[in-house]
């Protein structure tokens, strides 16, 4: 898994964008004996106190969570605490090599949501409309360095608690990689507790189902793929038996 | 209070919390005979898995005791946010009552500072009267008709049943300290405790061995006329011995406090199953593992806490 240039790859998908671009703002590279004591500081005192403990998550199917990569962990987006939630629950030690994938020019827009999004987090940071980077290839480069991502595809956080239509990139990525094992995880409730547009944390439980992971060898194309992701969520969706919040 | 301690605690709380350690060592070696031919590959049974946690539940219990009063009520405190956290994540609230939730929520530490302080009269009357009231109007100046009615109705129930409820335990530990001089506010505390959670597990083993007539056959299919009426016999009679050694009430009044609470976590009980069942789920959250939700543990509580502290404050109180 480890030896895929990102140049020498076919980029399904993405005709008119013929160069390999270098990835424009930082991604990988080795985090510092430092910045990996700080975020897991940050993890420790503030993000794990804060999910597990002023939140509250009921798990399903716990062990089906990967904890290292290669891999690919996708949830539905509700909220900025989706993301806070995914990581909480991996151990500390693990925390550089979760990369959540995330828009660069939102989480880059100036120092502060840049400290924290690099800093703390460790975003693998991706330019919307694909003009000048391509996305594909970072994530493409990021699994060959073993590190695990975490993929929203419903894209944006849209309305609390709704499951929006997914987007074909997490299909691009999967063929890329085809042997990467893909984890559905469903959120809800996080869309409650810190929707889109407020700053006011409401307590409440919120649940992770974690669904079988799927591999996009089995699947057929892209198209299957994606079927059959969007088929594993509804399951997993159905199970909570939720109803919709207004 | 007086007299010699042991680890911090009055004699008599700390041989009653010995007992209980003696109870659940020989409920581990119970669960061990019962599951001897289990092939160890399988998962944690769910009695194992309650043994366990019971193990938890007690031993925090202890620390916090032990810690002091004020680590007590904090501690209090924790557990009632998440009782009211499950209430109100089970409950279908909207978006527009997001900021008065919180509102709610901060009833708790108020609350429990007029526990801490003894201060009976604020204690009594500032979640029926001021949080009623505020929560009523910061509903109301949302602007929102639809559904006010239901809104302010599931608030206000959620929150007399968690804070104010389970409030009183925190209360019982402090007041008691002043006015009984036999083992304290923690020995009126334990007694609340351990004959509601007694109650609930010797109802469970009656009605389990036993139990043929249903109860309440729509609300709680499991509960029988067995469990019940086995349930307040051991207890009335495991009181009428607690009783005279923990607080100051005879032996007579502890059993007839047994009783009382009997009844009291009984149908605190089957009115978190009536919830449940009302919003269709099983367990109120999965926290506890063999119990479900902090709820499912407290139920009888809701109502077992405000019964016992008021009726003893009535009859033993200077």
């Amino acid at each position: 898994m480890t030896s895929g240039q990102a140049n020498e790859e076919t980029r399904p998908g993405r005709p008119r964008n013929p160069a390999p671009a270098p990835a424009n703002p930082p991604a990988g590279g080795i985090p510092s004996w430092r910045s990996r004591q700080l975020k897991r500081a940050f993890f420790a005192l503030f993000v794990r106190p804060l999910i597990l403990l002023v939140l509250g998550i009921n798990m399903r199917r716990r062990h089906l969570l990967p904890t290292r990569g290669p891999g690919i962990i996708v949830a539905n987006h509700n909220s900025h605490l989706d993301t806070l939630t995914l990581m909480a629950l991996m151990p500390l030690g693990r925390l550089p090599e979760v990369r959540p994938v995330a828009a660069a020019d939102y989480f880059l827009a100036n120092r502060w949501l840049r400290f924290i999004a690099l800093d703390l987090l460790g975003i693998l940071p991706i330019a919307r409309g694909g003009i000048v980077s391509n996305p594909i290839a970072l994530c493409r480069e990021a699994l060959d360095r073993g590190e695990l991502l975490i993929l929203f595809p419903e894209g944006s956080r849209g309305d609390p608690e709704r499951l929006a239509e997914f987007k074909k990139g997490i299909s691009l990525i999967a063929r890329s990689r085809p042997d990467v094992p893909i984890t559905p995880v469903f959120l809800h409730g996080l869309g409650k507790a810190l929707p889109k547009g407020s700053f006011l944390l409401v307590p409440f439980f919120c649940d992770a189902f974690v669904g079988e992971p799927i591999v996009y060898r089995d699947s057929g194309g892209p198209d299957e793929f994606m079927d059959l992701l969007e088929r594993r969520f509804r399951t997993l969706a159905a199970e909570g038996n939720f109803e919709p919040w207004e | 209070m007086t007299g010699e301690r042991i680890l911090g605690l009055a004699p008599p709380a700390f041989w009653a919390l010995a007992a209980v350690y003696c109870v659940l060592v020989a409920a581990s070696f119970a669960t061990l005979w019962l599951e001897r031919g289990r092939p160890a590959s399988l998962p944690a049974s769910e009695l194992r898995q309650r043994v366990r946690s019971w193990w938890l539940m007690v031993g925090l219990f202890t620390l916090v005791v032990l810690a002091g009063r004020l680590a007590a009520i904090v501690a209090i405190g924790l557990v009632i946010f998440l009782a009211l956290k499950e209430y109100l994540s089970l409950i279908p609230t909207r978006r527009v009552e997001r900021a008065t939730l919180l509102w709610v929520y901060l009833t708790i530490p108020i609350q429990l500072t007029f526990a801490y302080h003894e201060n009976y009269e604020l204690f009594i009357v500032f979640v029926p009267v001021w949080a009623y009231l505020f929560i009523t109007m910061a509903l109301v100046l949302r602007g929102e008709t639809q559904g006010f009615l239901r809104s302010v109705g599931m608030i206000s129930w959620g929150l007399m049943m968690t804070v104010f409820a389970l409030s009183h335990l925190g209360f019982l530990l402090v007041a008691g300290d002043r006015v009984i001089p036999v083992a304290g506010g923690a020995g009126l505390l334990f007694f609340l405790l351990f004959m509601t959670q007694a109650n609930d597990v010797a109802q469970y083993v009656w009605g389990r061995s036993l139990g043929r007539r249903k109860i309440l056959p729509t609300v709680s299919p499991n509960k029988t006329w067995e469990g019940f009426l086995g349930g307040l016999v051991t207890t009335t009679v495991l009181a009428a011995i607690a009783g005279p050694l923990l607080t100051p009430m005879p032996i007579a009044w502890s059993a007839a406090a047994g009783a009382m609470l009997a009844i009291a976590g009984f149908l605190g009980d089957v009115t978190m199953s009536a919830l449940k069942r009302d919003l269709g789920v099983k367990d109120t959250s999965a926290m506890i593992p063999g119990h479900g939700g902090v709820l499912d543990r407290l139920d009888s509580l809701t109502f077992a806490a405000p019964v016992f502290t008021h009726a003893y404050r009535f009859f033993f109180f200077p």
